[in-house]
């Protein structure tokens, strides 16, 4: 921060410890945070079971776990800003007013500290900022409730803060409503606002998780920098192991409610102790891929696919929008091939245009330009197209919204057959739904009454082996894959990707896989093609658009992953 | 993130690990959606109760000639036996003057009835909605009394076997309606939803015209038309009733055709009409359901209005916004508006809480425990 805004900013008294003396943990005074044998509950289930840890002043603290490991619940559970739990336990802060329990503090004085001593980033930072206040007069809101500044002073204080997380222009992105900047902006300005009364504590909750992979370091590094200038102690929640490695000093991982271990980043990445912390760091997805044969002449392509381009329409400003649309060109000009037995990944952005050339590779969208599929090209009819529906099948990346939640598992993985083999009996059909789901390692012995449960009753990774039962059911020979394993946690990640390994060695499939998770293309596909906005900016084989990136975003994109 | 981390961490399943095939605990039964949704709604209590409580009252209606009607069940006369309730039998039969419908509440017929081995059974309430006591021993409309539990109205019809008949044609007709709106409703909405674009916005400003016609003026035109009648009434009704719930099940279709298992539908092939009817139209059915009671009373309390404005059905058969209105006309018969008003609170009532009751049950937000 500014010297300038230090001005603007009075510092409490206890913020004058110079910065050095609170990098380490062996000599600072005493502990910033001390929680002891925390548990919180809602209505009689218990997700955070009796966990502590500590923080000492100036400290990164990385808490590392898989969704529901209630790594999130302990973090808002320590500013009490979580409706319904039930919490019990201890977390001892040392205020300025003098150590105090954050759990049994009376909620005026809690809201002293919210904010001003303890400060919170979220993962979404749309929805964590209001929209309808710009951003700077937001900033300027806590500035002036927590520091009691004149409206004048607050909005200047509020720029110099922008500026001092390097938003560009701070003067006029204070002027922009949330909607206006980039989600990378966005953090920032949430960023700044958290460190408005530089706290001495900061509660980031997957403070990267929303952004794209080059924002991510810069994000990093732009909280490490802002921690040792202002000398303020960071929990860092985060799945991540990439993060925690980069930024933590300690690491608490959780399982279950529980901290199964905690330590040095170094030490516990080194030697983890306990299984749930070696699963986790073993979850790095592995490359087991048959060595498919490169592009064969005499083969024919699976996919092949030359210059096509998607637009979608907008709307045109002012009053010639009234009789025209302007377009907006997702795909510009893209044309690859995909071999039988290979995989074909596209990694780009958000934005980038990949998941819209994966939907037009389906058929599902209005393209320009030569697709074919299964030797044939898409048609404007319906029925000319079941030969290559049945040849080019597609599992999304949200496994909770891509199974209909009122059919039962029998009725989602046999609709393929209703379509394509509509002769068949309720037995036959019946055995191909078994057959099917046994190929993704489900079966009645694991779970009773399979095929009349319903999905609520599954997983994200059970849910997403569903989705892919459903697609093998008819044979494909082509499987687009959009961001299947992007929803899911790193362990649970690791084994799907095993299954379509194994999937495609045993079948010989070919996958059209999008992501935008370098590791995820490097352990799957076998060529690669790097998108933004909209074009395809490099392509090659894997090893050598990996290792040897000619494109500068390339070399960032494989740089951060 | 955080709801997320909540609701993973409730999931009943889990995960299973690697290929190996680890039984995985499982034990609650497997129930679909709608019957969780079910036993929601049974936790509810007033609610459920509710259903019970109209669901008996709808059956018993349905049984009204059994219950109220002036002819009797059966009658034994001279060792032969009569069901005039499904047949009508002559004056003669019973050794009556003339070759005229009996009328069994005439003394002399019912005299001949229960003369030697003769006897006739009578329903509870010896009443038809239509029947004019002629006997009454007050002037019209008469306070209740032994003849007359709830009195007569002011043309001497008993008001208990009019409120029984006038309950059931109420509900009917309210049944009807909001059947006929839902069908029509969801399958305009499902049309807009889906196809989206021109085809939306078409039927978009079509429902604006439509729903802009002054539609009390419109039957006040066809009722001087048309001989009313309670089909003109459902056809007249019917032709606006549906857009509201159309708005509703049109926004669930924008919503659920971009789902993803609506795409992925799409990508195996499978046509349109499938996809509504399979995919989304179940998805999309909680306002249906959840709009259903309330739809009713509204119709139950529309075809009342129009009725006590006397452009509802024809005049003479059995309607509560008929005997509102005659309350209306002789303030002092208090036993008409009373009684009327009671049934009417009730009917309404009871649909509201069994409205609440399903609004609960069919709240994405609540959880099952």
């Amino acid at each position: 921060m500014t010297a300038t805004s230090t001005a603007a900013c009075p510092l409490p008294a206890h913020e004058n410890f110079p910065p050095e003396s609170r990098l380490s943990a062996e000599r600072a005074p005493s502990l910033l945070l001390e929680v002891k044998n925390l548990c919180v509950s809602f209505a009689g289930k218990e997700v955070v079971r009796g966990i502590s840890f500590s923080m000492a002043p100036g400290e990164k603290l990385a808490l590392v776990g898989e969704s529901g490991s209630g790594k999130t619940v302990t973090a808002l559970s320590l500013l009490r800003l979580v409706a319904d739990a039930a919490t019990s336990g201890q977390a001892l802060f040392e205020a300025p007013g003098g150590r105090s329990d954050l759990l049994a503090l009376p909620e005026s004085t809690l809201r002293g500290i919210r904010g001003r001593d303890i400060a919170m980033i979220f993962q979404e930072p749309m929805t964590a900022l209001n929209p309808l206040f710009t951003v700077g007069e937001q900033i300027a809101e806590v500035l002036q409730l927590k520091q009691g500044l004149a409206q004048a002073q607050s909005v200047q204080a509020a720029i110099e803060l922008l500026a001092s997380t390097g938003i560009p222009e701070p003067a006029r992105r204070a002027r922009a409503f949330p909607h206006q900047l980039s989600g990378g902006q966005r953090q920032r300005a949430m960023i700044a606002m958290a460190l408005a009364c530089r706290p001495r504590l900061l509660l980031a909750d997957e403070p990267t998780t929303a952004l794209d992979v080059t924002l991510r370091g810069q994000i990093l590094d732009l909280l490490g920098d802002l921690q040792r200038r202002n000398g303020m102690a960071v929990l860092l929640i985060t799945h991540d192991l990439n993060l925690v490695r980069r930024f933590a000093d300690r690491v608490a991982v959780m399982e279950n409610g529980h901290i199964v271990e905690q330590g040095a980043v170094a030490e516990v990445f080194a030697s983890p102790r306990h299984p749930y912390t070696r699963k986790l760091l073993d979850s790095r997805p592995a490359r087991d891929v048959a060595q498919a044969s490169a592009f064969a002449p005499g083969v024919p392509a699976v996919m092949q696919a030359s210059h096509v381009r998607v637009a979608y329409p907008v709307p045109v400003p002012g009053f010639r929008g009234w009789f025209r649309r302007g377009e907006f060109v997702a795909v510009k000009d893209a044309s690859f091939t995909i071999s039988p037995g290979r995989t074909l990944g596209i990694v780009g952005e958000s934005g980038s245009g990949k998941s819209t050339l994966a939907l037009a590779s389906l058929g599902l969208l209005k393209f320009s330009g030569q697709l074919h599929a299964a030797g044939q090209p898409w048609s404007r009819q319906a029925a000319g197209n079941k030969a290559i529906r049945r040849a080019v099948q597609v599992v999304f990346q949200d496994p909770f919204s891509s199974l209909s939640p009122r059919m039962t598992v029998e009725a989602i993985v046999e609709e393929g057959l209703l379509v394509h083999e509509p002769g068949l009996g309720l037995a036959q059909r019946r055995m191909r739904v078994e057959q099917a789901l046994a190929e993704v390692s489900m079966s009645e012995a694991q779970f009773p009454g399979l095929l009349r449960r319903y999905p609520h009753e599954f997983s994200g990774g059970q849910r997403q082996r569903l989705a892919i039962a459903r697609v093998l059911i008819i044979n494909p020979s082509l499987l687009v894959l959009d961001e299947p394993t992007s929803a899911l946690d790193v362990t649970i990640q690791k084994q799907v990707l095993a299954l379509l390994q194994r999937l495609q060695r045993e079948r010989g499939l070919s996958y059209f896989l999008i992501t935008h998770d370098i590791d995820v293309i490097r352990a799957m596909a076998h060529d690669v093609m790097v998108m933004k906005d909209g074009e395809i900016i490099e392509s090659g084989s894997v090893f050598d658009v990996l290792d040897a990136p000619r494109h500068p975003y390339t070399k960032i994109l494989v740089a951060q992953g | 993130m955080n709801a997320n981390d909540i609701a993973m961490s409730a999931a009943p399943v889990q995960e299973a690990s690697g290929a190996a095939a680890r039984p995985v605990l499982v034990s609650p039964p497997s129930v679909s959606p709608s019957r969780r949704a079910w036993q929601r709604f049974r936790r509810n209590r007033l609610g459920y109760w509710s259903l019970v409580l109209f669901c008996l009252l709808v059956a018993l209606s349905l049984f009204a000639e059994v219950l109220s009607n002036d002819k009797p069940l059966v009658v034994r006369y001279q060792g032969q036996l009569y069901f005039p309730l499904v047949k009508d039998y002559s004056e003669k039969t019973f050794d009556g003057d003339f070759d005229t419908p009996a009328d069994y509440l005439d003394p002399f017929i019912k005299g001949k009835l229960t003369q030697g081995g003769n006897w006739a059974v009578y329903p509870p309430n010896s009443y038809g909605p239509r029947t004019i006591n002629y006997f009454a021993k007050e002037p019209n409309p008469s306070a209740p009394s032994r003849d007359n539990l709830l009195g007569t109205d002011d043309r001497g019809r008993d008001l208990l076997a009019q409120l029984v008949y006038g309950f059931r044609l109420s509900v009917l007709f309210g049944l009807a309606l909001t059947i006929i709106g839902v069908v029509m409703g969801v399958i305009a909405g499902a049309i807009q939803g889906y196809a989206g674009g021109k085809t939306d916005l078409i039927g978009q400003r079509f429902m604006e015209i439509w729903s802009s016609m002054p539609e009390l003026y419109l039957l006040i035109i066809f009722s001087a038309m048309f001989a009313p009648s309670v089909g003109l009434l459902l056809v007249l009704l019917s032709l606006f009733g549906w857009m509201g719930l159309s708005d509703y099940v049109r926004a669930e279709f924008l919503r659920n055709r971009q789902m993803d298992y609506v795409r992925a539908a799409k990508a195996l092939g499978v046509s349109n009409l499938q996809i509504m009817w399979r995919h989304i139209l179940p998805n999309s059915l909680t306002p249906v359901v959840t709009f259903l009671p309330f739809r009713m009373s509204a119709s139950i309390l529309a075809l009342t209005s129009l009725d006590f404005l006397g452009l509802g059905v024809p005049p003479g058969t059995p309607s509560l916004g008929e005997l509102l209105s005659q309350g209306k006309a002789n303030i002092d018969a208090w036993w008409i508006s009373i009684s009327t008003f009671a049934v009417l609170v009730v009917t309404l009532l009871l649909l509201t809480f069994m409205g609440d009751a399903l609004r609960d049950a069919l709240d994405p937000r609540k959880a099952d425990a």
